[in-house]
């Protein structure tokens, strides 16, 4: 396995969040954790990368625990972490933002340059200089991709994607998935969009009230419409 | 007109290091998030380092190799306190860091005077710029328009170094979000101490540059730092072209503030700056301050009044306290009275702070009106003390009113420089208007009633008006004006979503502040029998806040424990050593290292060690929580 997760608890102050989660990603697989607003999908990636302060359990990354280390030692062993709210470096310009995600090639792995990353979003490559805060939700979101990407990992936890997009730019990045994931990456999605995640992933998990509830391939999940009532529907 | 552009060329001459040193502040604030108070004292030792090193090799290399590699020690000395120090302490509420490096700045004082000697020591001239230019007859000397030119150059070698390496670009993007630039495989902690080092060489060769035009002094660090703050402020703080521009702006408002105003020289410069502060709540280049992403659960302990065991206790305290005078000699009394006039005045402030989370850096501003207020009603009213004591206060409530109208539409470091700027003026206006206030000979002669001469008799009367006055801020802390006012700290737009008035709370609760410490300055001006503007100035105000960050900012009785530590501590050491700075200012060190949360917060956490299953979770989990947040 690429990445496991078990037994995962996390607290924000006084509250606790993540109750014995478990999951896992196989090595260039793309796997789909699914789950309502609030479930506990951002936590659980914040909690795999150690911007959770208070957490408990082990986090096994290509057969090390990881759990102990300061993110950007997490980061820099090649485990990129695209967060939810995008967060780009707004004063930054497009170039810039990658400088600072750039990280040694690492062996094994695909390296990546600008130039690469622009053949993926030929959007970005038509503004290399803008800064990020002057950008469409849609460029923001390749922008925070390209960004991780820059930093060559071997597997990418991806928070929501697919959120706020209009739908023609929601299938241009299901197809930048598909490209990431012929590279050879591992890849982990959090999804409220059935759809999308369907789109792109062979297995799935899903989370509610902070719980893992299902854990299956996509078929699987297919075959089984109450299961998908029950944790997904709104 | 030959005589202003003279005096226009001066003043940019002086721009320049107050350009280095402002931008250094900046910098760090803008990346580290921290307020670095030893800033002047880098200063400081820029200069005393390059005296010693151009003293010892003469010639243009000892010259500018000398400023040059004092720089770079200092540099290296900052770089070893970010590591040895602030390291320790990021985890810690923001002010501390404050705090921290407010105590490295009183132990350099000393050291400076224990290596260097507490004379003024000239430097020596610039090689090559030792002459003088005419400019229309008129002479300017002609290393002010080599400062001249260097103040651009520096401004340009910044801007490529922010934007054509990697490590600008990283500073940057740190500077807006530093959690996402760790998530991406960055390591904060080197960033952070090369951050602070290049700060702390512009600090340093701001000073060191300053030899061939001033003496070398040990008060020179406090003389800057206030005039820093102004310039970061004014520019923006975080950013490096606000800081240039604001330099030149302050540098230019000295040198002509003293021709056209000489009465009001002194606070030309903090009128501009409460203008700017008003019209641009974050300066003339800044930027709105995100909201900090803090880590969740800081103070996971809920408020809660006292029990009725704590209180009995408290009773208990006040009345072994009470019983004092009969055994207690009087200077100890006299000593006990100073500290209680102090503990209300720290717990003003901690309302403010704590409760309103307005961190104010110019409380003294309404300690040292109350003062004054009751100063004057007995000189020029002839009022007796009780008058004084009930009315006194008056001018310190009518002063929060005043300041506080302003001060609450800012947030954050912003609200500390606007309080700071206003006790300044304050005191400038206690300093200059000597007709009214005697200036610098204070007011003398302000004498308690008879029954309250003696030391027992005032001791009695200052615990009788600080217990009740502790007691009723307490009672406003639990009150429903106590929780609006919480709530428009922890979030504003929440609270205003429940239809609290956040400003007008904020307001009430700045009038409120001012108006006891007020009563706390006119029991102090009894207590001395005068009062003098250094009753106004930074160093009462920086009193203040060290004595709310001992106890423990995030605590309701912290402020009461603090002021006892600190005052009692900062007498005695007074009383027993030369030193008494270095010894402070290391203790202090020593104390926000050992208890980032204060000393009550501190014992709130022995208290608690086994804290409760947060939700459920086994015994087991509970533990291992308590172990995370330990080692965070």
């Amino acid at each position: 396995m690429k990445l496991e997760v078990s037994g995962l608890n996390s607290f924000y102050g006084q509250a606790h969040i993540l109750f014995d989660v478990d999951f896992a990603v196989g090595e260039g697989e793309v796997v789909a954790l699914l789950g309502r607003n609030g479930a506990g999908k951002s936590t659980s990636f914040r909690s795999v990368v150690g911007l959770v302060g208070q957490r408990t359990g082990k986090v096994m990354f290509e057969g090390e625990d990881v759990s102990r280390l300061p993110t950007y030692d997490i980061v820099r062993r090649g485990l990129g972490y695209v967060p939810e709210d995008r967060r780009i470096f707004t004063e930054l310009t497009v170039e810039e933002n990658f400088v600072v995600g750039r990280q040694a090639p690492r062996s094994g792995v695909a390296t990546w340059t600008p130039e690469r990353i622009y053949e993926l979003f030929p959007n970005l490559g038509e503004m290399r200089r803008r800064p990020g805060g002057h950008m469409s939700g849609g460029e923001q979101q390749m922008l925070t991709i390209g960004r991780t990407l820059m930093g060559n990992p071997s597997l990418v936890l991806l928070d929501e994607p697919s959120e706020g997009l209009a739908p023609k730019i929601v299938e241009q990045m299901a197809d930048a998935i598909m490209a990431m994931k012929r590279e050879g990456l591992s890849i982990i999605i959090s999804e409220q969009n059935l759809h999308f995640a369907k789109l792109i992933s062979d297995r799935a998990y899903i989370i509610e009230k902070g719980r893992i509830r299902f854990s299956g391939t996509m078929a699987d999940l297919e075959a089984n419409p109450e299961i998908r009532d029950a944790y997904l529907a709104v | 007109m030959e005589f202003l552009l003279v005096q226009a060329l001066s003043g940019l001459a002086s721009a320049a290091s107050l350009f280095l040193v402002a931008s250094g502040l900046s910098i760090i604030f803008g990346v580290m998030r921290i307020v670095n108070f030893a800033h002047g004292a880098f200063y400081m030792l820029g200069a005393y380092v390059a005296f010693t090193l151009t003293d010892r090799f003469a010639g243009p290399l000892g010259f500018w190799g000398g400023v040059l590699v004092a720089s770079l020690v200092v540099a290296a000395v900052g770089a070893l306190m970010e590591m040895v120090l602030l390291r320790r302490i990021y985890h810690a509420p923001e002010l501390f860091q404050l705090l921290a490096t407010f105590g490295v700045t009183l132990m350099v004082e000393d050291l400076v005077v224990l290596i260097w000697g507490s004379e003024d020591l000239m430097g020596p001239r610039a090689p090559g710029f030792t002459g003088a230019v005419s400019v229309f007859g008129r002479l300017v000397p002609s290393y002010d328009f080599l400062l001249i030119a260097l103040g651009p150059l520096v401004l340009g070698l910044l801007w490529l170094l922010f934007h054509r390496t990697r490590w600008g670009v990283l500073v940057r993007a740190a500077t807006q979000d530093r959690e996402m630039v760790a998530s991406l495989g960055v390591n904060q902690k080197w960033l952070f101490t090369s951050v602070f080092a290049l700060g702390v060489f512009l600090a340093a060769f701001g000073g060191a540059l300053q030899i061939p035009r001033t003496t070398v002094s040990h008060a020179m660090d406090l003389s800057i730092i206030v005039e820093v703050f102004v310039v970061v402020v004014i520019g923006g703080l975080g950013s490096v072209t606000g800081a240039f521009v604001a330099a030149i702006l302050v540098s230019e408002l000295n040198a002509f503030g003293i021709l056209i105003l000489p009465q009001i020289s002194m606070i030309t410069v903090f009128l501009v700056m409460a203008v700017v502060l008003v019209v641009r709540p974050y300066g003339l280049f800044g930027k709105p301050e995100g909201a900090p992403r803090a880590a969740a659960g800081i103070s996971i302990r809920p408020w809660r009044p006292m029990t009725n065991l704590e209180r009995s206790g408290v009773a208990a305290v006040v009345v072994v306290v009470a019983l004092m005078p009969l055994f207690a000699g009087d200077y100890t009394l006299s000593v006990g009275s100073e500290i209680l006039v102090y503990v209300l005045f720290a717990a003003s402030l901690h309302f403010l702070m704590t409760v309103g989370g307005l961190s104010s850096f110019g409380h003294a501003a309404y300690f040292g009106l109350g003062a004054y207020g009751a100063a004057l009603l007995v000189k020029y009213f002839g009022a007796p003390m009780e008058a004084a004591l009930v009315i006194g206060p008056v001018l310190g409530l009518v002063g929060a009113v005043l300041f506080g109208w302003f001060c609450v539409r800012l947030s954050g470091v912003y609200f500390a420089m606007l309080t700071l700027a206003f006790a300044q003026i304050t005191w400038s206006v206690a300093f200059q208007w000597v007709e009214v206030t005697g200036g610098d000979n204070g007011i003398l002669g302000i004498w308690p009633s008879s029954w309250a001469s003696t030391p027992q008799g005032f001791f009695w009367l200052a615990l009788a008006i600080v217990v009740v006055c502790v007691a009723a801020l307490r009672m406003l802390v639990f009150s429903p004006f106590g929780f609006g006012l919480r709530a428009a700290r922890d979030s504003a737009l929440r609270s205003e979503a429940i239809g609290i008035n956040g400003k007008s709370t904020q307001w009430i609760a700045f009038i409120v502040a001012g108006t006891f410490a007020g009563i706390a300055g006119a029991l102090f001006a009894f207590l001395k029998g005068s009062v003098f503007p250094e009753t106004l100035g930074i160093p009462t105000s920086v009193d203040g806040l060290v004595m709310v960050l001992l106890g423990g900012i995030e605590t309701v009785s912290g402020a009461v424990v603090g002021a006892v530590v600190y005052k009692a501590l900062a007498i005695w050491l007074m009383s027993k050593t030369e030193l008494s700075k270095l010894v402070l200012g290391g203790v202090i060190v020593l104390l926000v290292v050992a208890f980032p949360k204060g000393i009550v917060g501190f014992l709130e956490d022995l208290r608690h060690r086994r804290p409760k299953a947060p939700g459920g979770a086994g015994s087991e989990g509970a533990v291992d929580v308590a172990k995370v947040e330990a080692a965070r």
